[in-house]
């Protein structure tokens, strides 16, 4: 029986001959960020470890409550600084040299293709989007991967899916995926991995596909995954640069004829309208069109979902000579530094502020009620992030709809949730 | 290990920012997290629950973020064991981890708030004091039970002498 790619990179991991259904495996990458980081600092040394196993496998991406919101969260990325420099980690990140983790993460190299990666953030999904295998785990994960260089896994199954059909225009990634969580549900790919695949994926530009991975989790899965293609390495070598190698073992990254899937779902795309996902929950999916009476106060495009170049980009197009509505508060965050400082290159971030929208620091912000853009109750908001349980974005009686930069962008201009041909 | 206690009933789908809101992840601090248990969506829970209670759940229990300070939060507050119809996966191994024991029961809905439950939680037995019902579940494949024995991921590794 042959492998998936997910089960292929977790065997090349383990010193086994044959998979079994739980593995110890070797980790290439292990991160945290300044809220699961300190917690694994926390285990670390209650456990009474005096090592870590590989100083330049382990990342702190600071980025949650950053610019620090006060002094806890200061004093939270202080105590990772000097975590790093006691054990010489040499990936530590504060805030104006890296971005959002799991934008950043593929920027700086430290994710690659084939490589067995864990993340103390629910997101670290998204890094199948390149086709490595990538898993969010716990802070006490990542402290005994620290100083043991090793993880425990329950070896997935996994569901595939198939997109088939025309891609209406407008439609993204993101449409995809919220009508793909739609159709399972929170749990439907629980504890399994997600496989994208079919003509439409390969078709699709990487910031889409890692925007869908990155939802993986939403669907409780364990993993999202797309086989790299050229594509994926054409990518790499623009935003990595020199820190992208191709080689040989990449050319294996794809699961094999005979591999075993749990399940396969066909989806056609063919007519698909733009999803939004209703509160509370990512698969609480309407088409956009039947949302036009919900009205909104803020508009939030960028997130480890949807911040990187294209997502800007799509915004901007539909912002560019309009103003944003009176009294909706719309806040870019743009993904990473990187990327903030190509979307000014390209004339974006002047587009964005002509319109009447702020341009934030690249951070998790408000995405999870941290700070820089928090709901009050009663108030409603668009937002391109991942999640919009009760409370997620501020108060625990405000409302969050989930949607692509193209209908946020819209929707902000209008007040309404808005499809973005419906603009003069 | 037995463990007795009061239920306290959740629906399907509790998620990590339910558990503990993402406000209060600056802190590491397990009474001060448990003293949030749940602000988002019951905010007297907190006054309720007695050292020893036991969290009932439905499907997905724990969904959401990878925040390990969701089951602090929860033993934080003095709850046992939390037994749910499914747990989200994450969660699932933050619990086994730090030593939080949990119960996949796909009745856990037969249970009633305020049932007084007896578990004996190394033979998967569940009994339901105030209505006489017993569950039996499956227990743990060997892999976690050793964990678990160890109570929990730190101690494993310890005791497995694992390094490289």
């Amino acid at each position: 029986m042959g492998l998936t790619i997910i089960q292929k990179i977790l065997k090349a991991h383990t010193d086994d001959k044959t998979l079994r259904d739980f593995v110890h495996a070797k980790v290439d990458f292990c991160f945290g960020n300044d809220i699961t980081a300190p917690l694994a600092v926390k285990a670390f040394n209650n456990a009474g470890f005096d090592k870590v196993a590989y100083p330049d496998r382990i990342g702190f991406i600071c980025d949650h409550f950053l610019p620090a919101r006060d002094k806890t969260a200061a004093n939270n990325v202080k105590l990772l600084r000097d975590f790093s420099q006691k054990y010489k980690i040499k990936h530590f990140y504060d805030i104006n040299n890296c971005g959002i983790e799991h934008v950043f993460n593929i920027e700086a190299g430290l994710v690659q293709p084939g490589k067995l990666v864990i993340g103390a953030d629910s997101h670290t999904c998204t890094y199948g989007g390149i086709g490595s295998a990538s898993f969010g785990v716990g802070s006490t994960d990542l402290a005994v991967a620290m100083h043991t260089g090793k993880c425990w896994f329950k070896v997935p199954q996994t569901i595939k899916f198939v997109y088939k059909g025309k891609m209406p225009k407008w439609l993204s990634g993101k449409d995809l995926m919220l009508a793909t969580i739609g159709k399972i549900g929170v749990d439907g790919a629980l504890y399994q991995a997600m496989e994208f695949s079919g003509p439409v994926i390969r078709k699709l530009s990487m910031d889409d596909r890692l925007a869908m991975t990155n939802m993986a989790i939403e669907a409780g899965g364990k993993a999202g995954v797309i086989e790299p293609d050229e594509l994926t390495y054409k990518y790499l070598k623009v935003v990595q640069g020199s820190k992208f190698k191709f080689n040989k073992s990449m050319e294996k990254l794809y699961s094999d004829k005979d591999a075993s899937y749990s399940e396969i779902i066909e989806i056609d795309v063919t007519g698909m309208s733009l999803q939004v996902a209703c509160p509370h929950l990512p698969s609480n999916v309407k088409p956009v069109e039947s949302l036009k009476k919900i009205k909104i106060r803020q508009s939030v495009i960028g997130s480890c979902t949807n911040g990187r170049i294209t997502d800007l980009r799509v915004a901007a197009k539909i912002l560019k000579n309009r103003k944003v509505k009176k009294g909706v508060r719309t806040i870019i965050f743009p993904g990473s530094y990187a990327i903030y400082r190509q979307a000014e290159k390209e004339g974006l971030l002047k587009i964005f502020a002509e319109s009447g929208c702020i341009v934030s620091s690249p951070t998790c912000g408000p995405c999870l009620g941290g700070h820089s853009g928090i709901l009050d109750k009663g108030e409603s908001a668009i937002a391109t992030t991942n999640r919009n349980f009760i409370g997620r974005m501020g108060s625990p009686e405000s409302f969050v709809y989930l949607s692509s930069p193209a209908v946020a962008a819209a929707s902000a201009l209008t007040g309404n949730i808005t499809h973005p041909e419906e603009l003069k | 290990m037995i463990i007795k206690g009061h239920a306290h009933r959740f629906g399907n789908d509790i998620n990590t920012d339910d558990i503990i809101a993402a406000t209060y992840l600056d802190s590491q601090d397990p009474k001060f997290l448990g003293s949030k248990c749940m602000e988002n969506i019951d905010k007297d829970f907190i006054n309720r629950v007695k050292p020893g209670d036991i969290i009932v759940a439905g499907k997905n229990f724990g969904c959401g973020s990878s925040r390990e300070h969701a089951p602090v939060s929860i033993k934080g507050c003095g709850i046992s064991l939390v037994i749910a119809e499914s747990f989200a996966r994450i969660f699932f191994r933050n619990a086994i981890n730090i030593g939080l024991p949990i119960i996949e029961l796909k009745d856990a809905f037969k249970i009633k708030e305020k049932d007084l439950l007896e578990v004996d939680l190394s033979r998967g037995i569940i009994e339901d004091v105030s209505t006489n019902d017993k569950f039996s579940t499956q227990i743990f494949p060997e892999f976690l039970q050793e964990i678990i024995t160890y109570g929990g991921l730190v101690s494993w590794v310890k005791g497995q002498g694992v390094t490289k």
